[in-house]
């Protein structure tokens, strides 16, 4: 460092100032002349600092507390894993629509097996009805129509039906966990869960 | 007798301070009139003669207005039949319409005039844009009414679910249902997956209090419709008037001097 050339340019020498400067008594409120601390902490900003500090710490603690008030610890939701009966209680070709009001899932047996359908329109969100006579699931709110498989073909749905995760639990029941989904457009549909395989 | 009655009355402490001044016509105590009194001080106490002319200025902001004392009145009555919980909504609102004596008048005023002022919040903006007056200095005004335009839209919308009946189920359904792809803040929107954001943690479930409509949607959207919104929207309204004021009055053609 001390060999490093410097810029420094050299100040010229002010003159004196005749009168003597007015001796001062050290006021409390004000740092002594010669300290070297960067903020010069007395007690004025001692309180200024911890004032505002206290200011935003409260306002910012109660919005966190006031978002978080927000989300309940337990909700009084119905559960979204529940049991179906036994396979051999489906009827094959038909549309259950046994847990539609309680849990909104359509249970469809095919040939093969079974797939569970989320009744809910990719559309906004109403709740589509099965017409057997049309063979189609059709939403009251915009008209957007399903094939059984779920696949959208009209109205403004832009996308198929949701399908959810479907398996047997050990006591042969068919399981079904709605929280788990499986989307056509994300070609999940082949993947392990979302068809449950009918072994007679 | 009487008078000095009168006259001895008029000199106490309780008359004098509720009637501050003389009542003769004169400059002076019509401005008195205006100033002397919380409500009205608001309101200018000298109005150009535009102001008056209703082809200029439709009327539009002050009919808003009165249709949101209109609200506030009717909505207060509603509230002593009305309970916010899914048990009861529904059938308290039918027993306001079937039971209630002048209830289905008090409803419908507060269904039409909320309809009414959604209509004249937008005539009102439309006159605004037409006649210029959002430009400097009413720049901030103008932003204010849009935030104004925007509560009065979320009152209405809060106010919709109320009834608890299928329309108002589905319609809030739709509705928020939008604010699942809200960027970073919902769950199927940009960057919400990424951030962690699930059904029961996003934007979406400050709204609703759960993953779906329900009991505590009713409770959120009561206490947002009837305190939480309007005390914001009274906040903002007396900033709004308050800039109408400080900017000049209502205002009005350009005439090239001041309007005063």
């Amino acid at each position: 460092m001390a060999d490093q050339p410097t810029n420094e340019v050299v100040k010229p020498v002010q003159p004196q100032i005749a009168a003597a400067p007015i001796p001062r008594k050290p006021k409390q409120d004000r740092a002594p002349e010669e300290d070297p601390g960067i903020w010069r902490m007395n007690r004025r900003n001692a309180l200024w600092v911890g004032g505002w500090l206290a200011f935003f710490g409260f306002i910012i603690t109660s919005t966190v507390g006031a978002l978080r008030y927000m989300f309940p610890r337990v909700l009084f939701e119905p559960p979204t894993k529940f049991k179906a009966g036994l396979p051999a209680d489906y009827v094959v070709g038909e549309v259950s629509e046994k847990y539609k009001d309680e849990k909104r899932v359509w249970i469809v047996r095919e040939k093969d097996g079974f797939y569970a359908i989320i009744s809910i329109c990719t559309h906004l969100g109403c709740t589509p009805r099965w017409l057997p006579s049309d063979n189609k699931f059709k939403c009251p709110c915009h008209g957007s129509g399903f094939y059984k498989s779920a696949i959208n073909f009209e109205g403004p749905a832009p996308r198929p039906l949701e399908r959810a995760f479907i398996g047997l639990a050990d006591d042969g029941q068919i399981e079904i966990d709605r929280s788990v989904k499986f989307l056509y457009e994300k070609g999940e549909w082949g993947k392990q869960g979302s068809f449950l395989e009918y072994k007679g | 007798m009487l008078t000095q009655l009168r006259d001895q009355f008029r000199k106490t402490d309780v008359y004098k301070s509720i009637f501050r001044h003389s009542y003769q016509d004169t400059q002076r105590n019509r401005a008195l009139q205006i100033v002397d009194n919380v409500f009205l001080h608001l309101h200018p106490v000298r109005v150009p003669r535009h102001a008056t002319n209703l082809g200029y200025t439709w009327g539009m902001g002050g009919i808003t207005f009165l249709l949101f004392i209109v609200l506030t009145i009717t909505g207060v009555i509603l509230m002593f039949y009305y309970r916010p919980t899914a048990q009861y909504a529904y059938e308290d609102m039918k027993y306001l319409m079937n039971d209630v004596p002048f209830g289905p008048l008090m409803r419908n005023m507060h269904r039409w005039a909320a309809h009414a002022m959604v209509l004249t919040v937008m005539l009102h903006m439309f006159r605004v844009f037409l006649t210029g007056s959002y430009k400097p200095p009413r720049q901030f005004n103008w932003v204010v009414g849009v935030i104004l335009l925007v509560l009065t839209l979320l009152l209405s919308f809060s106010g919709y679910l109320l009834p608890w009946d299928q329309l108002a189920i589905w319609a809030v359904t739709v509705g928020t249902n939008m604010a699942r792809a809200t960027p970073l803040l919902g769950h199927e929107g940009p960057f919400g997956p990424e951030l962690g954001l699930r059904a029961d943690n996003d934007v979406r479930f400050v709204l609703l209090g759960g993953t779906e409509v329900g009991p505590p949607t009713l409770l959120r959207f009561y206490v947002g419709h009837c305190i939480f919104l309007p005390l914001i929207a009274v906040i903002f309204m007396v900033v709004h008037f308050w800039r109408v004021r400080k900017d000049g009055g209502i205002s009005g053609p350009d005439t090239g001097k001041k309007n005063f």
